[in-house]
Protein backbone atom coordinates (compact mmCIF):
# COMPACT_ATOMS: atom_id res chain seq x y z
CA UNK A 1 0.00 0.00 0.00
CA UNK A 2 2.63 2.71 -0.87
CA UNK A 3 0.93 4.25 -3.31
CA UNK A 4 -1.11 5.06 -0.80
CA UNK A 5 1.44 7.17 0.42
CA UNK A 6 3.87 7.38 -2.37
CA UNK A 7 3.02 11.56 -3.30
CA UNK A 8 2.79 12.06 0.61
CA UNK A 9 4.72 14.20 2.96
CA UNK A 10 7.87 15.03 1.39
CA UNK A 11 9.42 15.93 4.43
CA UNK A 12 8.57 15.12 7.87
CA UNK A 13 8.00 17.20 10.60
CA UNK A 14 11.06 18.55 12.58
CA UNK A 15 10.47 16.91 15.76
CA UNK A 16 13.31 19.28 18.29
CA UNK A 17 14.68 17.33 20.68
CA UNK A 18 14.77 13.90 18.58
CA UNK A 19 16.48 15.26 15.19
CA UNK A 20 19.10 17.85 13.91
CA UNK A 21 21.57 16.26 16.02
CA UNK A 22 24.67 15.13 13.93
CA UNK A 23 25.65 11.71 15.26
CA UNK A 24 26.76 8.11 14.15
CA UNK A 25 23.32 6.68 14.99
CA UNK A 26 21.77 7.77 10.73
CA UNK A 27 24.15 6.31 9.28
CA UNK A 28 24.06 3.13 11.47
CA UNK A 29 20.73 2.77 10.19
CA UNK A 30 21.29 3.74 6.73
CA UNK A 31 24.23 1.33 6.20
CA UNK A 32 23.11 -2.68 5.80
CA UNK A 33 20.20 -1.07 3.85
CA UNK A 34 22.37 1.39 1.68
CA UNK A 35 25.32 -1.83 0.94
CA UNK A 36 22.46 -4.20 -0.13
CA UNK A 37 21.33 -1.52 -2.81
CA UNK A 38 24.70 -0.72 -4.00
CA UNK A 39 25.58 -4.33 -4.02
CA UNK A 40 22.38 -5.62 -5.64
CA UNK A 41 21.10 -2.23 -7.30
CA UNK A 42 24.19 -0.39 -8.55
CA UNK A 43 27.00 -2.64 -8.89
CA UNK A 44 24.59 -4.53 -10.81
CA UNK A 45 23.57 -1.86 -13.61
CA UNK A 46 26.82 -1.11 -13.75
CA UNK A 47 27.80 -4.42 -14.76
CA UNK A 48 25.02 -4.67 -17.28
CA UNK A 49 26.44 -1.40 -18.49
CA UNK A 50 29.88 -3.56 -18.76
CA UNK A 51 28.38 -6.37 -20.41
CA UNK A 52 26.93 -3.95 -23.00
CA UNK A 53 30.07 -3.32 -24.80
CA UNK A 54 31.51 -6.52 -24.36
CA UNK A 55 31.83 -9.01 -27.72
CA UNK A 56 32.88 -13.08 -28.35
CA UNK A 57 36.39 -13.25 -29.24
CA UNK A 58 36.48 -15.99 -32.76
CA UNK A 59 36.30 -19.62 -31.95
CA UNK A 60 35.03 -18.84 -28.45
CA UNK A 61 32.36 -20.49 -26.36
CA UNK A 62 28.68 -19.76 -26.75
CA UNK A 63 28.05 -17.36 -23.14
CA UNK A 64 31.48 -16.44 -23.53
CA UNK A 65 32.39 -12.59 -24.14
CA UNK A 66 34.93 -10.07 -23.50
CA UNK A 67 35.22 -5.96 -22.87
CA UNK A 68 36.13 -4.62 -26.05
CA UNK A 69 34.47 -1.41 -25.18
CA UNK A 70 31.76 -1.64 -28.66
CA UNK A 71 29.76 0.61 -28.77
CA UNK A 72 28.64 0.20 -32.04
CA UNK A 73 26.39 -2.79 -30.02
CA UNK A 74 23.95 -0.35 -28.75
CA UNK A 75 23.14 0.93 -32.75
CA UNK A 76 23.42 -2.93 -33.84
CA UNK A 77 20.77 -3.77 -31.02
CA UNK A 78 18.61 -0.89 -31.45
CA UNK A 79 18.00 -0.66 -35.05
CA UNK A 80 17.43 -4.91 -35.17
CA UNK A 81 14.87 -4.21 -32.27
CA UNK A 82 13.02 -0.36 -32.76
CA UNK A 83 10.10 -1.93 -33.79
CA UNK A 84 9.58 -3.62 -30.65
CA UNK A 85 10.77 -0.48 -29.03
CA UNK A 86 8.38 2.12 -30.46
CA UNK A 87 5.77 -0.98 -29.65
CA UNK A 88 6.30 -0.97 -26.25
CA UNK A 89 6.12 2.63 -25.43
CA UNK A 90 2.96 2.93 -27.87
CA UNK A 91 1.31 0.15 -26.12
CA UNK A 92 2.26 1.25 -22.70
CA UNK A 93 1.22 4.97 -23.33
CA UNK A 94 -2.01 3.38 -24.39
CA UNK A 95 -2.60 1.20 -21.28
CA UNK A 96 -1.80 3.95 -18.83
CA UNK A 97 -4.40 6.56 -20.74
CA UNK A 98 -6.91 3.62 -20.26
CA UNK A 99 -6.34 2.76 -16.82
CA UNK A 100 -5.93 6.92 -15.81
CA UNK A 101 -10.03 6.79 -17.87
CA UNK A 102 -11.36 3.64 -15.81
CA UNK A 103 -9.48 4.61 -12.68
CA UNK A 104 -9.81 8.49 -12.18
CA UNK A 105 -13.82 8.07 -11.85
CA UNK A 106 -13.39 5.06 -9.77
CA UNK A 107 -11.13 7.01 -7.04
CA UNK A 108 -13.44 10.24 -7.22
CA UNK A 109 -16.00 8.09 -6.11
CA UNK A 110 -14.38 6.31 -3.45
CA UNK A 111 -12.83 9.58 -2.24
CA UNK A 112 -15.41 11.66 -2.29
CA UNK A 113 -19.35 9.28 -2.53
CA UNK A 114 -18.23 6.22 -0.83
CA UNK A 115 -19.33 7.75 2.62
CA UNK A 116 -18.11 5.22 5.05
CA UNK A 117 -17.54 2.52 2.60
CA UNK A 118 -14.10 4.11 1.68
CA UNK A 119 -11.72 1.99 3.27
CA UNK A 120 -13.85 -1.24 2.02
CA UNK A 121 -13.88 -0.07 -1.04
CA UNK A 122 -10.29 0.41 -1.46
CA UNK A 123 -9.57 -2.72 0.32
CA UNK A 124 -11.86 -4.16 -3.22
CA UNK A 125 -9.31 -2.48 -5.57
CA UNK A 126 -5.88 -4.12 -4.16
CA UNK A 127 -7.92 -7.03 -3.56
CA UNK A 128 -7.64 -8.47 -6.72
CA UNK A 129 -3.96 -8.34 -6.43
CA UNK A 130 -3.70 -11.02 -4.22
CA UNK A 131 -4.86 -13.46 -6.64
CA UNK A 132 -1.30 -13.96 -8.65
CA UNK A 133 -1.01 -11.82 -11.34
CA UNK A 134 -0.12 -14.41 -13.99
CA UNK A 135 -3.57 -16.49 -12.89
CA UNK A 136 -5.18 -13.33 -13.53
CA UNK A 137 -3.57 -13.03 -16.83
CA UNK A 138 -4.36 -16.76 -17.67
CA UNK A 139 -8.28 -16.16 -16.83
CA UNK A 140 -8.29 -13.12 -19.50
CA UNK A 141 -6.72 -15.36 -22.34
CA UNK A 142 -9.56 -17.70 -21.47
CA UNK A 143 -12.30 -15.57 -21.00
CA UNK A 144 -11.22 -13.83 -24.66
CA UNK A 145 -10.11 -17.16 -26.11
CA UNK A 146 -11.53 -18.22 -29.31
CA UNK A 147 -13.95 -21.14 -27.34
CA UNK A 148 -14.39 -18.24 -24.93
CA UNK A 149 -17.54 -16.58 -23.90
CA UNK A 150 -16.88 -12.89 -25.28
CA UNK A 151 -15.82 -14.35 -28.81
CA UNK A 152 -18.85 -16.58 -28.67
CA UNK A 153 -20.98 -13.70 -28.04
CA UNK A 154 -19.85 -11.63 -30.57
CA UNK A 155 -19.82 -14.10 -32.91
CA UNK A 156 -23.54 -14.72 -32.71
CA UNK A 157 -23.86 -10.36 -33.25
CA UNK A 158 -24.54 -10.18 -36.75
CA UNK A 159 -21.77 -7.00 -37.69
CA UNK A 160 -18.69 -9.44 -36.98
CA UNK A 161 -16.99 -12.32 -38.82
CA UNK A 162 -16.93 -15.97 -37.68
CA UNK A 163 -12.88 -15.56 -37.52
CA UNK A 164 -12.81 -13.37 -35.17
CA UNK A 165 -10.08 -13.30 -32.36
CA UNK A 166 -9.75 -11.31 -29.29
CA UNK A 167 -6.35 -13.55 -28.17
CA UNK A 168 -2.87 -12.70 -29.93
CA UNK A 169 -3.81 -9.47 -30.71
CA UNK A 170 -2.43 -5.96 -29.87
CA UNK A 171 -5.98 -4.92 -28.12
CA UNK A 172 -5.72 -8.08 -25.76
CA UNK A 173 -2.14 -7.25 -24.91
CA UNK A 174 -3.43 -3.88 -24.73
CA UNK A 175 -6.31 -4.88 -22.20
CA UNK A 176 -3.86 -7.09 -20.10
CA UNK A 177 -1.35 -3.97 -19.45
CA UNK A 178 -4.45 -2.12 -18.59
CA UNK A 179 -5.46 -4.64 -16.16
CA UNK A 180 -2.42 -5.77 -14.90
CA UNK A 181 -1.64 -2.20 -13.21
CA UNK A 182 -4.98 -0.85 -12.52
CA UNK A 183 -4.69 -0.69 -9.06
CA UNK A 184 -1.19 1.12 -9.41
CA UNK A 185 -2.92 4.13 -10.92
CA UNK A 186 -6.17 4.00 -8.87
CA UNK A 187 -4.54 4.27 -5.75
CA UNK A 188 -2.30 7.27 -5.95
CA UNK A 189 -4.81 9.13 -7.64
CA UNK A 190 -7.22 8.26 -4.79
CA UNK A 191 -4.53 9.54 -2.09
CA UNK A 192 -4.23 13.42 -3.62
CA UNK A 193 -8.01 13.51 -4.67
CA UNK A 194 -8.93 12.13 -0.81
CA UNK A 195 -6.98 15.43 0.66
CA UNK A 196 -8.84 17.71 -1.33
CA UNK A 197 -11.15 20.05 0.99
CA UNK A 198 -14.85 18.83 -0.50
CA UNK A 199 -15.01 22.81 0.77
CA UNK A 200 -12.97 23.75 -2.30
CA UNK A 201 -15.05 22.32 -4.72
CA UNK A 202 -18.44 23.77 -3.46
CA UNK A 203 -16.36 27.35 -3.26
CA UNK A 204 -16.22 27.19 -6.62
CA UNK A 205 -19.81 25.95 -7.27
CA UNK A 206 -20.28 29.75 -5.17
CA UNK A 207 -18.31 31.34 -7.60
CA UNK A 208 -20.39 30.35 -10.21
CA UNK A 209 -18.42 27.71 -11.80
CA UNK A 210 -20.21 24.82 -13.42
CA UNK A 211 -19.10 20.91 -12.71
CA UNK A 212 -16.93 20.81 -15.64
CA UNK A 213 -15.20 24.03 -14.86
CA UNK A 214 -14.65 23.01 -11.29
CA UNK A 215 -13.78 19.73 -12.17
CA UNK A 216 -11.09 21.09 -14.78
CA UNK A 217 -9.86 23.98 -12.99
CA UNK A 218 -9.88 22.90 -9.38
CA UNK A 219 -10.37 19.07 -9.03
CA UNK A 220 -7.75 17.61 -11.58
CA UNK A 221 -4.80 20.82 -10.73
CA UNK A 222 -5.40 19.45 -7.04
CA UNK A 223 -4.79 15.61 -7.96
CA UNK A 224 -1.94 16.62 -10.13
CA UNK A 225 0.15 14.83 -7.72
CA UNK A 226 -1.64 11.35 -8.09
CA UNK A 227 -2.11 11.38 -11.70
CA UNK A 228 1.72 11.95 -11.87
CA UNK A 229 2.68 9.24 -9.52
CA UNK A 230 -0.24 6.71 -10.99
CA UNK A 231 0.72 7.08 -14.79
CA UNK A 232 4.39 6.44 -13.73
CA UNK A 233 3.49 3.81 -11.27
CA UNK A 234 1.61 2.49 -14.63
CA UNK A 235 4.01 3.48 -17.35
CA UNK A 236 6.74 2.23 -16.01
CA UNK A 237 6.37 -1.74 -15.63
CA UNK A 238 4.35 -1.49 -18.10
CA UNK A 239 6.97 -0.49 -20.81
CA UNK A 240 9.56 -3.29 -19.59
CA UNK A 241 6.35 -6.06 -19.06
CA UNK A 242 7.04 -9.10 -21.31
CA UNK A 243 4.03 -11.29 -19.55
CA UNK A 244 0.98 -10.02 -21.22
CA UNK A 245 2.85 -9.88 -24.57
CA UNK A 246 3.79 -13.57 -24.25
CA UNK A 247 0.30 -14.81 -22.63
CA UNK A 248 -2.58 -12.49 -24.71
CA UNK A 249 -0.33 -12.05 -28.04
CA UNK A 250 1.38 -13.38 -31.02
CA UNK A 251 4.85 -13.08 -32.48
CA UNK A 252 4.17 -9.55 -33.83
CA UNK A 253 3.20 -7.74 -30.79
CA UNK A 254 6.34 -8.82 -29.13
CA UNK A 255 7.81 -6.28 -26.25
CA UNK A 256 11.07 -5.13 -25.62
CA UNK A 257 11.00 -7.16 -22.93
CA UNK A 258 10.27 -10.42 -24.73
CA UNK A 259 13.32 -9.97 -26.67
CA UNK A 260 15.37 -8.96 -23.79
CA UNK A 261 14.19 -12.25 -22.25
CA UNK A 262 15.03 -14.72 -25.42
CA UNK A 263 18.61 -12.86 -25.87
CA UNK A 264 19.35 -13.94 -22.32
CA UNK A 265 18.09 -17.34 -22.70
CA UNK A 266 17.10 -18.71 -25.73
CA UNK A 267 20.13 -17.10 -28.24
CA UNK A 268 22.43 -16.27 -25.33
CA UNK A 269 23.39 -13.74 -26.56
CA UNK A 270 24.11 -10.88 -23.13
CA UNK A 271 25.88 -7.88 -24.89
CA UNK A 272 22.60 -7.20 -26.79
CA UNK A 273 20.42 -8.39 -24.05
CA UNK A 274 22.31 -5.50 -21.92
CA UNK A 275 22.42 -3.08 -24.39
CA UNK A 276 18.48 -3.16 -24.85
CA UNK A 277 17.65 -3.05 -21.35
CA UNK A 278 20.12 -0.09 -21.19
CA UNK A 279 18.12 1.82 -23.62
CA UNK A 280 15.21 0.88 -22.33
CA UNK A 281 16.40 2.27 -19.03
CA UNK A 282 17.56 5.35 -20.07
CA UNK A 283 14.78 5.98 -22.63
CA UNK A 284 12.37 5.36 -19.62
CA UNK A 285 14.20 7.55 -17.04
CA UNK A 286 14.84 10.53 -19.44
CA UNK A 287 10.86 9.98 -19.84
CA UNK A 288 10.18 10.29 -16.43
CA UNK A 289 12.25 12.90 -15.50
CA UNK A 290 10.97 15.49 -18.64
CA UNK A 291 7.69 14.48 -17.33
CA UNK A 292 7.96 15.26 -13.86
CA UNK A 293 9.43 18.51 -14.97
CA UNK A 294 6.25 19.69 -17.07
CA UNK A 295 3.74 18.49 -14.65
CA UNK A 296 5.80 20.46 -11.80
CA UNK A 297 5.13 18.10 -8.99
CA UNK A 298 8.78 16.92 -6.91
CA UNK A 299 7.21 15.14 -4.49
CA UNK A 300 7.50 12.00 -5.81
CA UNK A 301 9.54 10.53 -3.16
CA UNK B 1 -22.13 -0.37 -2.35
CA UNK B 2 -24.02 2.66 -4.04
CA UNK B 3 -25.02 4.75 -1.45
CA UNK B 4 -27.47 7.40 -2.25
CA UNK B 5 -26.45 11.00 -0.53
CA UNK B 6 -28.36 13.26 -2.55
CA UNK B 7 -28.21 16.76 -0.63
CA UNK B 8 -31.64 18.12 -0.84
CA UNK B 9 -30.73 21.29 -3.12
CA UNK B 10 -33.75 23.04 -4.68
CA UNK B 11 -33.48 22.48 -8.43
CA UNK B 12 -35.39 24.38 -10.43
CA UNK B 13 -37.06 22.16 -13.39
CA UNK B 14 -37.52 18.46 -13.32
CA UNK B 15 -35.62 17.43 -16.46
CA UNK B 16 -32.82 19.64 -14.63
CA UNK B 17 -33.39 17.49 -11.33
CA UNK B 18 -33.41 14.14 -13.55
CA UNK B 19 -30.21 15.01 -15.16
CA UNK B 20 -28.24 16.11 -12.35
CA UNK B 21 -29.74 12.91 -10.06
CA UNK B 22 -28.13 10.88 -13.50
CA UNK B 23 -25.01 12.79 -13.59
CA UNK B 24 -24.65 12.15 -9.92
CA UNK B 25 -25.04 8.39 -10.48
CA UNK B 26 -22.85 8.01 -12.97
CA UNK B 27 -20.20 7.81 -11.54
CA UNK B 28 -21.08 5.19 -9.26
CA UNK B 29 -22.42 3.58 -12.52
CA UNK B 30 -18.79 3.74 -13.75
CA UNK B 31 -17.07 2.39 -10.99
CA UNK B 32 -19.50 -0.39 -10.31
CA UNK B 33 -18.47 -1.79 -13.91
CA UNK B 34 -14.74 -0.69 -13.29
CA UNK B 35 -15.00 -3.32 -9.77
CA UNK B 36 -17.19 -5.97 -11.91
CA UNK B 37 -14.15 -5.51 -14.79
CA UNK B 38 -11.16 -5.87 -11.81
CA UNK B 39 -12.87 -8.98 -10.21
CA UNK B 40 -14.02 -10.84 -13.60
CA UNK B 41 -10.88 -13.00 -13.48
CA UNK B 42 -10.61 -13.35 -9.88
CA UNK B 43 -13.99 -15.25 -10.20
CA UNK B 44 -12.84 -17.05 -13.14
CA UNK B 45 -9.88 -18.57 -11.63
CA UNK B 46 -12.28 -19.12 -8.33
CA UNK B 47 -14.70 -20.51 -10.82
CA UNK B 48 -11.91 -22.92 -11.97
CA UNK B 49 -10.84 -24.25 -9.14
CA UNK B 50 -13.89 -26.35 -8.88
CA UNK B 51 -13.31 -27.46 -12.43
CA UNK B 52 -13.10 -31.55 -12.55
CA UNK B 53 -10.34 -31.03 -14.99
CA UNK B 54 -7.23 -32.85 -14.29
CA UNK B 55 -4.03 -31.49 -15.75
CA UNK B 56 -5.26 -29.25 -17.96
CA UNK B 57 -7.97 -26.65 -17.05
CA UNK B 58 -8.48 -25.02 -19.88
CA UNK B 59 -12.47 -25.79 -20.28
CA UNK B 60 -15.59 -26.83 -17.79
CA UNK B 61 -15.80 -30.41 -17.76
CA UNK B 62 -17.87 -30.42 -14.36
CA UNK B 63 -17.76 -29.76 -10.43
CA UNK B 64 -15.81 -31.35 -8.29
CA UNK B 65 -14.36 -30.55 -4.55
CA UNK B 66 -11.20 -32.64 -5.03
CA UNK B 67 -9.08 -30.01 -6.34
CA UNK B 68 -10.04 -28.41 -2.69
CA UNK B 69 -9.46 -31.27 -0.73
CA UNK B 70 -6.33 -32.30 -2.16
CA UNK B 71 -4.07 -29.06 -3.05
CA UNK B 72 -1.18 -30.99 -3.27
CA UNK B 73 -3.05 -33.33 -5.76
CA UNK B 74 -0.75 -31.42 -8.35
CA UNK B 75 2.67 -32.02 -6.42
CA UNK B 76 5.01 -29.73 -8.52
CA UNK B 77 2.03 -26.95 -7.49
CA UNK B 78 3.27 -27.28 -4.00
CA UNK B 79 6.65 -27.48 -3.84
CA UNK B 80 6.84 -24.04 -5.96
CA UNK B 81 4.35 -22.57 -3.36
CA UNK B 82 6.42 -23.81 -0.61
CA UNK B 83 9.56 -22.12 -2.33
CA UNK B 84 7.40 -18.84 -2.48
CA UNK B 85 6.14 -18.67 0.31
CA UNK B 86 10.08 -19.79 1.93
CA UNK B 87 11.38 -16.47 -0.74
CA UNK B 88 8.53 -14.13 0.39
CA UNK B 89 8.93 -14.61 4.43
CA UNK B 90 12.45 -14.36 4.27
CA UNK B 91 12.72 -11.40 1.69
CA UNK B 92 9.83 -9.91 3.71
CA UNK B 93 11.70 -10.01 6.86
CA UNK B 94 15.32 -8.58 5.88
CA UNK B 95 13.04 -5.90 3.96
CA UNK B 96 10.92 -4.66 6.50
CA UNK B 97 13.90 -4.19 8.90
CA UNK B 98 16.79 -2.72 6.38
CA UNK B 99 13.38 -0.16 4.81
CA UNK B 100 12.45 0.59 8.31
CA UNK B 101 15.68 1.50 9.31
CA UNK B 102 16.36 3.98 6.41
CA UNK B 103 12.89 5.21 7.23
CA UNK B 104 13.83 6.22 10.40
CA UNK B 105 17.35 7.59 9.73
CA UNK B 106 15.64 9.77 6.47
CA UNK B 107 12.59 11.04 8.90
CA UNK B 108 14.74 11.34 12.18
CA UNK B 109 18.09 12.62 11.14
CA UNK B 110 19.92 15.53 9.23
CA UNK B 111 22.92 14.07 7.27
CA UNK B 112 24.94 14.75 4.36
CA UNK B 113 23.94 13.03 1.47
CA UNK B 114 20.34 13.03 1.87
CA UNK B 115 19.56 13.48 -1.72
CA UNK B 116 21.54 10.70 -2.86
CA UNK B 117 20.14 8.38 -0.70
CA UNK B 118 16.96 9.15 -1.30
CA UNK B 119 17.81 8.94 -5.55
CA UNK B 120 18.66 5.81 -4.69
CA UNK B 121 15.45 4.57 -2.78
CA UNK B 122 13.71 6.14 -5.67
CA UNK B 123 15.16 4.53 -8.62
CA UNK B 124 14.87 1.02 -7.93
CA UNK B 125 11.11 1.30 -8.26
CA UNK B 126 11.84 3.52 -11.25
CA UNK B 127 13.63 0.72 -13.28
CA UNK B 128 11.45 -1.42 -15.26
CA UNK B 129 11.81 -5.24 -13.92
CA UNK B 130 13.43 -6.89 -16.63
CA UNK B 131 16.28 -4.31 -16.15
CA UNK B 132 16.48 -5.06 -12.83
CA UNK B 133 16.16 -8.88 -13.52
CA UNK B 134 18.91 -8.34 -16.34
CA UNK B 135 21.55 -6.61 -14.30
CA UNK B 136 21.31 -8.92 -11.49
CA UNK B 137 22.13 -11.77 -13.50
CA UNK B 138 24.44 -10.38 -15.51
CA UNK B 139 26.65 -9.75 -12.29
CA UNK B 140 25.78 -12.99 -11.03
CA UNK B 141 27.14 -14.23 -14.27
CA UNK B 142 29.88 -12.51 -13.94
CA UNK B 143 30.56 -13.63 -10.83
CA UNK B 144 30.06 -17.10 -11.61
CA UNK B 145 27.69 -17.58 -8.93
CA UNK B 146 24.83 -19.96 -9.79
CA UNK B 147 21.31 -18.83 -9.85
CA UNK B 148 19.04 -20.19 -7.34
CA UNK B 149 16.95 -20.05 -4.05
CA UNK B 150 19.46 -17.39 -2.93
CA UNK B 151 19.90 -15.08 -5.50
CA UNK B 152 16.18 -14.90 -5.42
CA UNK B 153 16.41 -13.90 -1.97
CA UNK B 154 18.41 -11.37 -2.70
CA UNK B 155 16.77 -9.93 -5.91
CA UNK B 156 13.48 -9.80 -3.77
CA UNK B 157 14.76 -7.94 -1.12
CA UNK B 158 16.58 -5.47 -2.99
CA UNK B 159 12.94 -4.33 -4.93
CA UNK B 160 11.27 -4.74 -1.58
CA UNK B 161 13.37 -2.10 0.34
CA UNK B 162 12.14 1.05 -1.71
CA UNK B 163 8.74 0.33 -1.27
CA UNK B 164 9.04 -0.34 2.66
CA UNK B 165 11.25 2.52 3.01
CA UNK B 166 8.24 4.53 1.68
CA UNK B 167 5.28 3.60 3.10
CA UNK B 168 7.61 3.66 6.69
CA UNK B 169 8.62 6.83 6.03
CA UNK B 170 4.93 8.08 5.07
CA UNK B 171 3.18 6.56 8.17
CA UNK B 172 6.26 8.47 10.40
CA UNK B 173 5.37 11.86 8.74
CA UNK B 174 1.76 11.86 9.65
CA UNK B 175 2.83 11.19 13.58
CA UNK B 176 1.84 14.02 15.88
CA UNK B 177 5.13 14.96 17.26
CA UNK B 178 3.36 16.37 20.22
CA UNK B 179 2.59 12.80 21.59
CA UNK B 180 6.76 11.98 21.43
CA UNK B 181 7.45 15.20 23.23
CA UNK B 182 4.55 14.59 25.57
CA UNK B 183 6.62 11.17 26.58
CA UNK B 184 9.37 13.39 26.88
CA UNK B 185 8.06 15.77 29.25
CA UNK B 186 6.52 12.79 31.13
CA UNK B 187 10.79 12.32 32.19
CA UNK B 188 10.87 9.05 29.60
CA UNK B 189 14.14 9.22 28.17
CA UNK B 190 15.09 8.88 24.32
CA UNK B 191 14.92 4.86 24.28
CA UNK B 192 12.25 5.03 26.55
CA UNK B 193 10.18 7.47 24.13
CA UNK B 194 11.33 5.54 21.17
CA UNK B 195 9.94 1.89 22.71
CA UNK B 196 6.72 2.99 24.46
CA UNK B 197 5.45 5.51 22.31
CA UNK B 198 7.25 5.79 18.47
CA UNK B 199 7.61 2.44 17.66
CA UNK B 200 3.89 1.51 18.57
CA UNK B 201 2.61 4.25 16.37
CA UNK B 202 4.54 3.27 13.47
CA UNK B 203 3.69 -0.25 14.07
CA UNK B 204 0.59 -0.53 11.57
CA UNK B 205 3.21 1.25 8.99
CA UNK B 206 5.54 -1.49 9.80
CA UNK B 207 2.91 -4.14 9.21
CA UNK B 208 1.51 -2.93 5.89
CA UNK B 209 5.14 -2.28 4.30
CA UNK B 210 5.40 -6.14 5.53
CA UNK B 211 2.82 -7.29 3.97
CA UNK B 212 3.32 -5.26 1.10
CA UNK B 213 6.53 -6.68 0.46
CA UNK B 214 4.95 -10.15 0.81
CA UNK B 215 2.45 -9.82 -1.66
CA UNK B 216 5.15 -8.11 -3.79
CA UNK B 217 7.63 -10.66 -3.16
CA UNK B 218 5.05 -13.62 -3.85
CA UNK B 219 3.77 -12.52 -6.96
CA UNK B 220 6.88 -11.59 -8.74
CA UNK B 221 7.88 -13.19 -11.70
CA UNK B 222 9.76 -11.38 -13.88
CA UNK B 223 12.98 -10.49 -11.87
CA UNK B 224 12.44 -13.83 -10.00
CA UNK B 225 12.58 -15.80 -13.56
CA UNK B 226 16.13 -14.32 -14.40
CA UNK B 227 17.31 -14.91 -11.28
CA UNK B 228 15.84 -18.55 -10.15
CA UNK B 229 18.05 -20.87 -12.03
CA UNK B 230 16.47 -24.09 -11.54
CA UNK B 231 13.86 -23.08 -8.97
CA UNK B 232 10.36 -22.69 -9.44
CA UNK B 233 8.41 -20.56 -7.59
CA UNK B 234 4.62 -20.49 -7.60
CA UNK B 235 4.58 -17.60 -10.63
CA UNK B 236 7.53 -19.30 -12.60
CA UNK B 237 5.26 -22.88 -12.50
CA UNK B 238 2.06 -21.34 -13.90
CA UNK B 239 3.97 -19.29 -16.03
CA UNK B 240 5.87 -22.31 -17.58
CA UNK B 241 2.57 -24.72 -17.63
CA UNK B 242 0.25 -21.61 -19.38
CA UNK B 243 1.00 -23.51 -22.73
CA UNK B 244 0.09 -26.65 -21.66
CA UNK B 245 -2.61 -25.89 -19.05
CA UNK B 246 -2.28 -25.32 -15.82
CA UNK B 247 -3.52 -27.64 -12.96
CA UNK B 248 -6.88 -26.98 -10.86
CA UNK B 249 -4.67 -27.00 -7.92
CA UNK B 250 -2.84 -23.64 -9.01
CA UNK B 251 -6.42 -22.19 -8.96
CA UNK B 252 -7.00 -23.40 -5.78
CA UNK B 253 -3.69 -21.90 -3.69
CA UNK B 254 -4.06 -18.46 -5.94
CA UNK B 255 -7.98 -18.39 -4.59
CA UNK B 256 -6.73 -19.40 -0.94
CA UNK B 257 -4.57 -16.79 -1.22
CA UNK B 258 -7.27 -14.10 -2.33
CA UNK B 259 -9.04 -15.12 0.51
CA UNK B 260 -6.39 -15.06 2.91
CA UNK B 261 -5.03 -11.91 2.20
CA UNK B 262 -8.33 -10.22 2.07
CA UNK B 263 -8.72 -11.60 5.89
CA UNK B 264 -5.73 -10.22 6.85
CA UNK B 265 -6.35 -6.49 5.97
CA UNK B 266 -10.22 -6.81 6.36
CA UNK B 267 -9.34 -7.91 10.07
CA UNK B 268 -6.09 -5.35 10.27
CA UNK B 269 -8.89 -2.52 9.66
CA UNK B 270 -11.18 -3.51 12.30
CA UNK B 271 -8.29 -3.86 14.63
CA UNK B 272 -7.44 -0.40 14.03
CA UNK B 273 -10.62 0.90 13.86
CA UNK B 274 -11.62 -0.57 17.49
CA UNK B 275 -7.79 1.03 18.59
CA UNK B 276 -9.05 3.88 17.54
CA UNK B 277 -12.35 4.09 19.51
CA UNK B 278 -10.62 3.43 22.65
Amino acid sequence: MAFLHATAHASAPAIDNAAKKRSLTPYLLLLPGMVWLIGFFVLPIATLASTSTMTRPDGAAVGTYVQSLRFQNYLDAFSANKDQFFRSFIYAGIATLLALAIAYPLAYMIAFKAGKMRSFLLVLVVAPFFTSFLLRTIAWTQILGDEGPVVSFLKALPFFSNDIRLTSTPFAVVSGLTYNFLPFMTLPLYASLERIDPRTLEAAGDLYANGLTTFRRVTVPLSMPGIVAGTLLTFIPAAGDYVNAYLLGNPNTRMIGNVIDSRFFAIVDYPTAAALSFTLMAAILILVTLYIRKSGTDELV
Amino acid sequence: MITNTLPPAPMPTLSHRASRWFARNLIRIYAALAFIYLFIPVAYTFAFSFNDAGKSNLIWKGFTLDNWKNPCGAPEVCSALGNSLKIGLISTILATILGTMIAFALSRYRFKGRSAINLLIFLPMATPEVVLGASLLAMFLNFRINPGMTTIIIAHVMFCISFVVVTVKARIASLDPRLEQAAMDLYANERETFRYVTLPLVMPGIAGAALLSFSLSFDDFIITNFNSGTVATFPKFVYVSAARGIPAQANVIGSSMFFIALFIVVAGQIIGRRRKAR
